[in-house]
């Protein structure tokens, strides 16, 4: 399988603060990628890099080397809105604008370009099936997307990321703030999200990532303690320090 | 125990009596107005009165017609939006989004400041500064007119929309903006997409609030706007609704029609500054609802 996004020795700081230490991780494309670990070990921090929403917090000093597609992602000549259409983001608290559902899904394609009308609606309908919210709200597309459930906003959070086809998906805790569900249904969109992006998910959630990832990224304090196969590392830990967090010991 | 229930009661009261004290002050100037405004009205006619383009209040035949008073403000008002809106915008959106916390302490500084000048100091720099510069630059005989008016409610509206318009934006969650720039939307992007429409109806509170503002001024306005009762053009000296009334009050004899005329006026800005405050209420009420 090929690799999409690649990590060398990548160290990130927050002022004198190290968040991220030394961090080597590939993460190969059509599958789903899990970072777990403890609050505050980094996993965020690490997603955050790949598409450079870390640049919005000042005083952040990044080390290493962070290629996408064989591209170094912190190189000085890269167009950071091009690497974020291709590397799309959906977050813990479901954050739809406070605009109607249709020009949510429409925001992202009205950045990058104009399309005529009968593209963009057949644009919507395409991400909104993609997040499978077609059905629900496929009567109301001009009502607010406020109204929406927290479930349904999460799904037109993920529709809206689908929106501008790019085709790494990162998802940072995206199902922390929704009934079991609501993370139901997102859980299994996610594994037929999986035929056509690559999807890297933050959870706190254990089970969740035995349950839905293909491999899984253990970070204790800014180190990348151990990746593998899910299976692998949910049943096979080769590292003290896994064994102890996925067996519960601590975390 | 039984004291402390009677300074329990009287405090009480006292409240009462002071939040009382504005009602009173609002219903008894609401009725003096409507007692007063509505005589001259009767005599010289609603439509004449409103629609009546000549005031001529010192004639042997007198006129009371005051479209031009009417005029004057509502193009006076639009003109100083037109140019204080855009300007204290994008002030808002310089302070909220873009500048640096020193830069914008210091320019928050400066507009608390520009709030707090008294109006009579924007008339007298009004008057001395820009009614000359204007006189000159457009070769005008006399450069006391509505452009000048204009000018100077301009200015003295930018407070009013920047810090109401700042605190809407401000106060848009951060979590939008981010969303945003996920999508791959530049900082202008963002601002002009997302954080401007979400404050929208906290800077459309500000404007409104600035038309208030401009609508009411006396003062500044006295000073620079010339005070003849021409019908609007923006070169000539003119006369605005607050104006007609201080310029006229003085020397208006009591009880005549002339006086009592003075008193519509007043009724009629009245009118206009409910309306204005009901569509502030009504925006202020939608920014609560999500």
């Amino acid at each position: 399988m090929s690799i999409i996004v690649s990590a060398k020795d990548l160290n990130l700081y927050y002022g004198a603060f190290q968040a991220l230490i030394d961090v080597c991780l590939d993460i190969p494309e059509k599958e789903i990628t899990a970072l777990i670990g403890p609050s505050g070990c980094g996993k965020s921090t690490f997603l955050k890099t790949l598409n450079r929403m870390n640049d919005l917090i000042p005083g952040v000093k990044i080390t290493g080397e962070l290629t996408y597609h064989g591209e170094n992602i912190y190189n000085g000549g890269l167009d950071v809105t091009v690497l974020r259409k291709n590397i799309g983001m959906v977050f813990q608290k479901p954050n739809p604008f406070p605009m109607s559902i249709y020009d949510n899904i429409a925001y992202g394609p009205r950045l990058h370009g104009k399309l005529k009308k009968a593209a963009l609606d057949d644009l919507v309908e395409r991400s909104l099936k993609g997040a499978v919210l077609w059905d629900e709200v496929k009567d109301r597309l001009k009502k607010s997307a406020m109204g929406l459930s927290g479930g349904q906003q999460q799904r037109l959070c993920i529709a809206r990321a689908l929106s501008v086809e790019p085709d790494v998906l990162l998802m940072d805790e995206p199902t922390s703030a929704l009934d079991p569900a609501s993370t139901a249904k997102i859980e299994d969109l996610m594994s037929e999200l999986k035929k056509n992006y690559t999807v890297v998910i933050v959870t706190h959630n254990m089970q969740q990532a035995a349950r839905i990832s293909d491999r899984t990224a253990f970070f204790l304090v800014g180190v990348l303690v151990e990746v593998g196969q899910t299976n692998d590392v949910f049943s096979i830990p080769r590292d003290k320090r896994t064994e102890d967090y996925i067996s519960g010991r601590f975390g | 125990m039984k004291a402390k229930a009677a300074v329990e009661r009287i405090m009480g009261s006292v409240f009462f009596v002071c939040g009382m004290v504005t009602i009173v002050a609002v219903l008894g100037i609401t009725a003096y107005l409507i007692i007063s405004g509505i005589p001259a009205i009767r005599e010289i006619g609603l439509v004449d009165f409103l629609f009546g383009q000549v005031w001529q209040s010192t004639a042997s035949e007198p006129l009371f017609g005051i479209m031009p008073f009417i005029l004057t403000s509502v193009y006076g008002t639009l003109g100083a939006c037109l140019i204080g809106v855009p300007v204290g915008l994008m002030t808002a959106v310089f302070l909220a989004k873009v500048a640096s916390p020193k830069v914008a302490a210091v320019v928050n500084t400066a507009v608390e400041l520009l709030a707090g000048i008294p109006s009579v100091v924007y008339g007298l720099i009004g008057m001395i500064v820009l009614v000359p510069a204007v006189m000159r630059f457009f070769q005008l005989k006399n450069g006391t007119s509505l452009f000048a008016a204009i000018i100077v409610l301009a200015v003295m509206i930018l407070p009013s929309i920047i810090s109401v318009a700042r605190t809407a934006l401000v106060s848009v969650p951060g979590e939008y903006e981010e969303a945003s720039f996920a999508l791959g939307a530049t900082k202008m992007e963002t601002i002009f997409r997302v954080s401007i429409p979400a404050a929208k109806s906290g800077i459309a509170a500000g404007i409104v609030l600035g038309i208030g503002r401009a609508i009411g001024e006396a003062m500044a306005v006295m000073m620079v706007a010339g005070n003849v009762a021409n019908m609007p053009e923006l070169f000539k000296s003119v006369s605005f609704l607050t104006t007609a009334i201080t310029k006229e009050m003085a020397y208006a004899p009591t009880g005549s029609l002339r006086q009592q005329a003075l008193f519509s006026i007043a009724l009629v800005l009245y009118v206009f500054i409910m309306l204005i405050n009901t569509i502030l209420n009504a925006f202020l009420k939608r920014r609560e609802k999500p």
